[in-house]
């Protein structure tokens, strides 16, 4: 009951952020739509068991903003790498480890990987992650570990 | 102060739309499949992020942030997802990346280089 009440409050937030009109034919659209999604929620039973609850630590802002800064120095040096040629790259794929423990942390470390251009996750098993690197640095830099005690540090803050 | 603003916007739009084209003529010249995702990468977070600043500092209402900012955060929760989607999807189908030596290869006979690497 507490989780549907609180998805009630996040889906109205979010509904009256996104609209910016409020007579009362939106308002009561609104209203309708917000019910009937937490209705079919309801029927289809998944509020209370596989919701992610959110945690709040300012363990997330600093990841955050680390993860920025490794996202924008990545893109340099694919761009340059765009603009240098098929010479100076040397794609390469390796297996690495991921040290989380739980589901959400790996998925994390693997969408972190992902979303810095020059490495991509492949494929995730238990704890494998396979990657397809732009540059061999890339990985060297994946296997000092830093972004994966980084994630798992975020992890424990849980 | 607008005038200020419009500059900035017009700053950020120009370093996106740079980034845009880097990302695009990445996808052509790469040699193979996952290469060129990196590539696409490139437009998906930080171009992708830098046009949205600049559209942000053209209207700056509380509103129309909040929304940039939303579209920004799908943007980097989903693209990587897609991203993943596809290069599972080419690893499973056995796809075999190019490695370095192949690259070298394909420099000296480029003549026949692309049809290589779609082969």
């Amino acid at each position: 009951m507490r989780h549907k009440i609180s998805l009630s409050i996040i889906l109205i937030v979010f509904w009256l952020l996104n609209s910016g009109h409020y007579n009362y034919l939106i308002l009561a659209l609104g209203a309708a739509s917000i019910a009937i999604v937490v209705l079919i929620a309801h029927r289809m039973d998944v509020v209370d068991h596989e919701s992610q609850t959110i945690h709040l630590s300012l363990e997330y802002p600093r990841f955050g903003l680390w993860l920025i800064k490794e996202i924008v120095v990545a893109n340099l040096t694919v761009v340059k790498h765009i603009w240098l040629g098929n010479k100076t790259i040397t794609p390469t794929v390796k297996v690495i480890k991921a040290s989380q423990t739980t589901d959400v942390g790996k998925v994390i470390y693997a969408n972190s990987i992902t979303l810095t251009p020059g490495t991509v996750t492949l494929g995730l098993v238990n704890d494998e992650i396979m990657v397809h690197a732009l540059i061999q640095e890339n990985i060297v830099a994946l296997e000092s570990g830093d972004m994966d005690s980084r994630v798992s540090r975020l992890e424990q803050s849980w | 102060m607008e005038g200020v603003l419009s500059l900035l916007s017009a700053f950020f739009l120009l370093i996106g739309s740079f980034l845009c084209l880097s990302g695009g003529v990445g996808i052509l010249r790469f040699p193979d499949f996952y290469t060129r995702m990196h590539a696409a990468g490139v437009t998906d977070t930080l171009a992708a992020t830098m046009i949205l600043i600049g559209l942000m500092l053209q209207n700056p209402e509380m509103l129309v942030i909040i929304k940039l900012i939303l579209i920004l955060l799908m943007t980097l929760f989903i693209s990587p997802a897609a991203s993943h989607a596809l290069g599972q999807a080419a690893a499973l189908n056995n796809l075999p990346p190019l490695v370095n030596v192949q690259i070298k290869d394909l420099e000296k006979g480029s003549a026949s280089g692309d049809k290589t690497s779609k082969s």
